[in-house]
Order: structure tokens, then sequence, then C-alpha cells
């Protein structure tokens, strides 16, 4: 074979110049516009102890959406997320009234987040059944199931050193929340983007069949962000139930759309194959800042998800939209 | 060669000076083709000679870049499929283009079904038009059964009830015995003789040299998307079409090699599955290149997939360095040192929205990685070792690899799977529709690699290839072993007759 002594360069682009490009950036610079906008449009919104307050609204739900974002770039989706939360929340409860100690709850609720999890990533990859569907499914199995234990009635009671996880404060405004949120984006942004784990995840993404045919075990990736998803989903589950100090079988209705939504704001393509933890971490704080500062407006929650509805549209069509004024 | 015997019948159709190019690949080449009313052309060549390109340019799928297309003198144009139905030219294809979920009757006439009042669907005409064309070819179906119900053989004949259903003056029949049955062929035949008996110009694609002296009037041969012969059947004999469609200066562009074999490596016995391949055997040996020759079909493709985990066979042991081994996933067979370079790289070989270095250490991530974190220094070293080799072109390895020539592609598969060091690769037309220069390229890497000690199988279709490379081959026909030879045996002609079972011209 001739060998020539011309040199391919390993890259045309710094990683920085990348990222300056990206999805990211642009997110970036629409999460400080809401800061500035709500900063002028109520004098309430600059107050640390409501900003504390604030990060509630997208805490809980962020943590799945870390999982979810994992799951969706690998082509796959959970909408069962919600329905686990309740039945994690429902099982905590039930677990109370036998006298479980705090330790005791916190580990129900992640055991049952798991189950439901390797549920779904069995009926998935075991049995090879779409994963829109299979969730859809688990989605009305999982709230159904709480429904039959719980009906109108709700569970309360449980221990004080419970209420630490969804009320506590680690540091001055710092809430407990808000430190296990961040914990959970650094892991999960080390996960997709410094291990092969995460590199696997993104090869089956763009291209399963590939991936296969590559050495890369699909079947068993797929089942672990199956795993996880419902692992984060019995975490949430820990925290939103503290926070309420109650369980109703409607605990978390609808948060499968918020947290899918907040996965696809962040740069994840519903698609699979492309997206970033530090894309659904920005987009975490633009949803929540949109409806904190919609609160602080007393704007009813119809039309919050409205707003909602048309930001997600709007940034996504935008760049779109840009691309073909251009051309 | 004879002299065309046709020139006291004016072609129906005729194809003259078409060329068509596609990126890096040239897949016609100032060809011509004749039809005449009432006779059947037979169209012969290798895989890859052109054959089905000239079938997309008849109707209307491709645009040729030059050339003309008449009917009966006239000059016409074909910019899409239903232009080339209009002007009376229809073609059923290898796979028929019907839908399952639809009756027969709708299948016969979607896109020209009769219309009623409204502008909607006559169902009753639909329904009587249907089951009067499909008498007519002595077909006994019902024109409401849905489709999926039906045999292959059954399929095959709505999808010719739909090409009479738009009175269609030339038809195209590509490949239309390969699935069926002895029986079902003599039916076709019938039914073959009954179209010319109406005037219609057939043109007749086959890889079955029985079928084509059997059926057909006149011949046309390509090679490599050039037209190398035609004329009237009678004034041609099977071996002298094989010449032609194999060429004759084969072996100079094929690199010289040793041939340095040592001991046996890969030892497969009683491999079989239910419906693809059964009872192949055979050994290869460290330095060897194996070469695996069939025709479209015979089962190659589906065997090296269950070799390399992707289907389950049905039966069958596996052993590498004389260790019984188990396959279960593509995984198992890369941690035994087997990879599988596959035929449809697009969807199978390359991730193309990842950068080439990411595709190349994949299958190798845990060997660049440390504790399975992810090292790009190690990824990009690797990476360039093994894309370098191999004389990749490419603007930077951050590069997408859907970006690249397809020839480039394959550099960054066998690159992937090189960087594993296995002990056994197998290639699966390794160098179809890549450009001349890479497939020289990726010739003389095998002949390389083999020097090396890697033990190599060749599935290929393309005789040249086969004979310039393999130091064996084995040539398998309808899921079997039909024989395997050794250096000085393989030659265009027993290869051909092999794979098409044909006894006589193997002498």
């Amino acid at each position: 074979m001739t060998t020539t002594s011309r040199m391919i360069p390993d890259r045309l682009q710094t990683p920085l110049e990348r990222k300056l490009k990206s999805w990211e950036s642009l997110l970036m610079l629409v999460a400080i516009g809401i800061f500035i906008i709500n900063s002028f449009a109520s004098p309430y919104f600059l107050n640390v102890w409501n900003l504390s307050d604030a990060t509630f609204n997208f805490t809980e739900k962020a943590m799945i959406a870390f999982a979810m974002a994992l799951l969706i770039i690998s082509g796959e989706i959970d909408l069962s997320v919600a329905a686990i939360i309740a039945l994690a929340s429902t099982a905590m409860g039930a677990a109370v009234q036998l006298g479980v100690s705090t330790e005791g709850l916190v580990l129900i609720g992640l055991l049952v987040g798991l189950a439901c999890g390797a549920f779904n990533g069995f009926l998935v990859t075991g049995l090879g059944l779409p994963s829109i569907v299979v969730t859809i499914g688990t989605m009305s199995l999982f709230r159904g199931i709480s429904f039959i234990i719980l009906g109108d009635q709700a569970y309360r009671g449980y221990p004080s050193d419970f209420a630490f996880f969804g009320q506590g404060y680690v540091w001055w405004v710092i809430t407990f929340e808000f430190v296990l949120f961040a914990i959970i984006a650094v892991i999960y942004a080390i996960i997709l983007h410094m291990t092969n784990f995460g590199r696997a995840v993104y090869a089956i993404g763009n291209n399963a069949t590939a991936a296969l045919f590559s050495g890369i075990r699909v079947g068993r990736v797929k089942f672990i962000l199956f795993l996880l998803t419902g692992l984060m989903s019995g975490v949430a589950a820990i925290c939103l139930t503290s926070r309420l100090g109650s369980t109703r079988p409607s605990i978390a209705v609808g948060w499968e759309l918020e947290i899918v939504t907040m996965v696809v704001l962040g740069g994840v393509s519903i698609l699979g194959g492309s997206g970033s933890i530090p894309g659904v971490v920005i987009a975490a704080f633009v949803m929540g800042l949109v409806t904190f500062g919609l609160g602080l407006l007393n704007v009813p929650g119809i039309v919050m998800s409205i707003v909602i509805g048309a930001l997600l549209i709007s940034v996504i069509a935008l760049p779109r939209l840009w691309s073909m004024w251009r051309t | 060669m004879s002299t065309l015997t046709a020139s006291d019948i004016d072609p129906l159709l005729s194809l003259s000076g078409v060329t068509k190019s596609f990126p890096g690949v040239r897949a016609l080449s100032d060809v011509s083709l004749n039809l005449y009313p009432g006779k059947v052309t037979a169209l012969v060549g290798e895989n890859g000679a052109g054959k089905s390109t000239v079938v997309k340019v008849l109707t209307g799928i491709y645009q040729p870049d030059e050339g003309e297309i008449e009917i009966e003198g006239q000059q016409v144009r074909f910019p899409t499929p239903q232009s080339a139905e209009s002007a009376g030219v229809t073609a059923i294809h290898q796979e028929t283009v019907l839908f399952d979920e639809l009756s027969v009757a709708e299948n016969i006439f979607l896109g020209h079904a009769p219309k009623g009042k409204f502008g909607l669907i006559d169902k009753s005409v639909m329904t009587s038009r249907a089951s009067e064309i499909l008498s007519g070819i002595g077909a006994n179906i019902e024109p409401s059964a849905t489709l999926k119900d039906l045999g292959t053989a059954n399929k095959h004949l709505v999808a010719i009830a739909r090409a009479l259903s738009i009175d269609a003056r030339a038809v195209i029949m590509d490949e239309p015995t390969a699935a069926l049955s002895q029986k079902e062929i003599e039916e076709l035949y019938d039914l073959v003789e009954g179209l010319k008996a109406q005037g219609k110009a057939i043109l007749f694609i086959s890889h079955k040299f029985d079928e084509i002296f059997r059926i057909a009037d006149f011949y046309t041969v390509y090679r490599d998307g050039q037209m190398v012969g035609e004329g009237a059947i009678t004034d041609v004999s099977e071996p002298e079409l094989v010449k032609m469609m194999v060429g004759r200066d084969v072996n100079q562009i094929y690199p010289e090699r040793d041939h340095n074999i040592g001991t046996d490596i890969l030892e497969v016995e009683g491999y079989e599955h239910p419906t693809e391949f059964a009872d192949i055997g055979f050994n290869l040996r460290q330095g060897e290149i194996l070469g695996f020759y069939g025709l479209v079909g015979a089962g190659r493709s589906e065997f090296m997939q269950a070799l390399f985990g992707i289907t389950r066979p049905s039966g069958g042991t596996v052993k590498i360095d004389g260790a019984p081994v188990t396959i279960r996933s593509p995984a198992d067979a890369v941690e035994c040192g087997i990879v599988y370079v596959p035929e449809d790289r697009g969807r199978q070989g390359t991730i193309g929205a990842l950068p080439i270095f990411q595709n190349v250490t994949l299958p190798s991530l845990a060997r660049t990685s440390r504790h399975g974190f992810i090292n790009l220094a190690n990824e990009f070293k690797l990476a360039r070792e093994y894309t370098e080799r191999l004389d990749l072109r490419a603007a930077s390895l951050d590069t997408d690899v859907g970006n690249l020539s397809g020839g480039n592609q394959q550099k960054v598969v066998i690159a992937k799977w090189l960087a594993t060091r296995p002990k056994v690769i197998i290639l699966d037309e390794p160098t179809k529709g890549i450009d001349i220069g890479s497939k020289a390229a990726v010739h003389e890497f095998m002949a390389e690699l083999a020097a090396q000690g890697l033990a190599i199988i060749m599935v290929s279709s393309e005789i040249p290839e086969i004979v310039g490379m393999s130091d064996r081959v084995i040539v398998m026909r309808e899921g079997r072993i039909a024989t395997e030879l050794n250096r000085a045996e393989i030659t265009p002609e027993t290869l051909v007759s092999h794979a098409a079972g044909i006894r006589e011209a193997a002498q």
C-alpha cells in the first residue's frame, strides 16, 4: 500500500467553537432574556427567597428529564414517568401506614421506580415492542393501580424527618432538591458525555442497526436506560411526596409531557441521536423561570401551558426559519 | 459473434447512447437496448452490470444523463414513473411493488382505477375488469382477496395483471422466476407466450441460462455498464454468453500476492437456518482469502449474518482455533475475533451522523478508554493509525462519515474492524458501488491483511473479484454449498455454471 505523508487533521473546529455555534448558546440567550423580562415585569422576581422557591418548578421534573434525555437520544421514550411517581408515592404512603421509617420509605420509592423501569425495559427490549405504545400502556397501568389503592383518599402522616427531601435547605436559600438536581445533572452529563456508555447511547440513537453490527449490546443499553428513567422517577417521587406531605393518585398528572417538552426544548432530537445534558439544564431553568414569572403576574395555569407550548414551538422553529430565509 | 437477424422488424422500444452516472460510479455508459413487438429480449449481465439501472431509466425512476428513448421511432421522455406507464412501459420487479393490505383489484388498478360518479372509484367496474384480466392470464384469483393472503406466485400474477391493466406495450420482467417453483415457472412461460401473441415487447432479465434459452428470441449483454453484445438467441451458445458476461481481461488489476496459508483458524459445521440456508460447513485458515460466490438470494449474506450473531441459526457449531464458541450477538462474535463488514454500508456499516473517529473506535472503546471513561486522545490515535493505513481521504477525523464518498465510507468500516485486531474478517460485497480507485485500494489492502495472517471471507457477486482475489471459493446455490473450488479450478465459467446449476457448461 502506498504510504503518503499526508496527514488528516483531528479536527477543523475546536470543541469551543462548536459549542458557541450550538443550540445551547441560543437557549442560554433565551434564558437570560426571560430573566431580564421577568425582573422588569414583577418587583418580587429578584428576591432570593422567591427565586429559591421558583426552583421547585423544575427540580423534580428535571431529575427525570436527564434520564429521559438519554432515553430519547437512544431513540426510545418513556411516557409512564409521571405514573411511576404516582405508584411509587402510593407505595410509600401505604408503607407509612405500616409504620415504616424514613430510610425504608426512600428505599421503597427507589425500588418501585426501578421495578417499573425494568418492566418497561423488558417489554421494549425483551419483547421488541415499540416504547411509545408500551409506556402509554404502563402510564395507565401504574396510575390505575394507584387509583385502585387510594380511590379519592389520600395518604398522609409521613414522618417529620421525611420532609427534608422536599422542604429542607442545605445552606441559606439553597434547597436540598436544588443540590440534588445539580448533582444528578453532573452525573448524567458525565455518563452521557464522558463514558463509553454515553457514546453507545448516541450510536444507537443515530443508527441502531449499525450500532448492533458494531458489537454494541443495544438491548442491554436500552434496558439500562429504562431502569435509570424508572429510578429517577422514584427519586422525583420521594422529593415530590416529601414536599407535598401527602399522596393522592392524581399526583404529578401530566408531568410526562412537561418532561418531554423540557428535553426537546433542551435540544434533544425527538428522533434520537443528538442532544446534551447542558441543554436540558438550561431548558429546565427556562421553563422554571417562565412558570415562575407568569405565576408572579397571576397568570392562570392554562395560559402558562399555552406560553410553554408557544415557547417550545418558536424555539424549535426559529433556527429552521432562519436557515430557510438565508437560502 | 453473430449478426443481428432482426433487421426485418422495427423495434417497438429502443434505447440508444444512454449514459447514467452517480457520484463516484458510472452505472451506464453509452448503452443501447432494443425491444421488438411480439418478441422476448433477454438482458444478461453480472450483478452491477447496469441491468437494474436501465430498467429504472425505462420506467422513469432515473433520468439518463445522455441518450435517447424511442417508441415506434418517436423520441420520448419519461420524467416520472407515471409518464412511462402512460407510454405503455411497465415493469414487474424482482420484489414486486405491491400493497399487502389492499385487495387484488385495488393493487391492479392503483393509480388508474376506473372512476364513477363524483370522481370516486367505481368498485364494481374495477372488480369486473380485474377478474377479466386475471382470467385472461389464467390466474384463478379472487379480485376481492387481500393481497397478503396470496402466495408469491399469485402475487407475481397480480403484478402481471397490473402490467396488463395499463395496456402496456412493453413489459419488463426483472427476474420474474426468482421466487417461483418449477410448476409456477412453466405457467409463467405460457403467460409470456400469450403476451408475445398479443404483440407485446418483453424484456426478460434473468440469471438462469436455461430460462433464457427457453424463452428469449434475442439477447443483449451488459458488462460494467456497457453493452458488449446483442443478437438472436439461436446464434449464441451458453459458454459464449458467459464469456461476454464476465469479460476476458480479468486478472491484471488484482494484486499479486504470496499465498502463505497457515493453520485452521475457523471451523464451521452443520450451520442451518429454517428458511435461509442449510448444512453449511467449511474451514478457514490463517492468511487465506475464501471467496463465497452465488447468485443474489443464494443465502450467503444470511449465513454470514448468522455467523456474526445477528440472526440465530437453528443448528451448527463454530470453532475458533479449535475451541468451540457460542455466538449469540455481534458483541460475542467480536469478542471471538470474528468481524463483519456488511453489504448495506449506509444502514448497517456506518453511523453517518457521527464523526469518523467515533465510528472507527466504536467497537474498540474498551481499549481506548480507562474504567469506562472516554479518552479522546487515545481515540484519535487509534482512528488515525487505521484510517491512514487504508489511505482514507477526509477533511478531518471529526468529519461526519455521512459526508464521505462510498469508497471512503467503506474504508472507515474496514478500519473500524481492523482496530479490534480480529482473527477473521468477513467482507460482504466489499467493493459494491464504490469507485475504481477505492476498489483497487480495498483489494490491495485485503492482500496485505492476508499476508499478515488474517483470515478473510469475501462474499462477492463480482466474478472478476472472486477470481482475482480468492485462494479458494465456496459456491452457494439455494441456501446450500454447491461446490468448493480450489485455486486452480476458479474460472468464471465454473463459477457461473455451479451458481446457476448448469452442469454441462462446467466442463
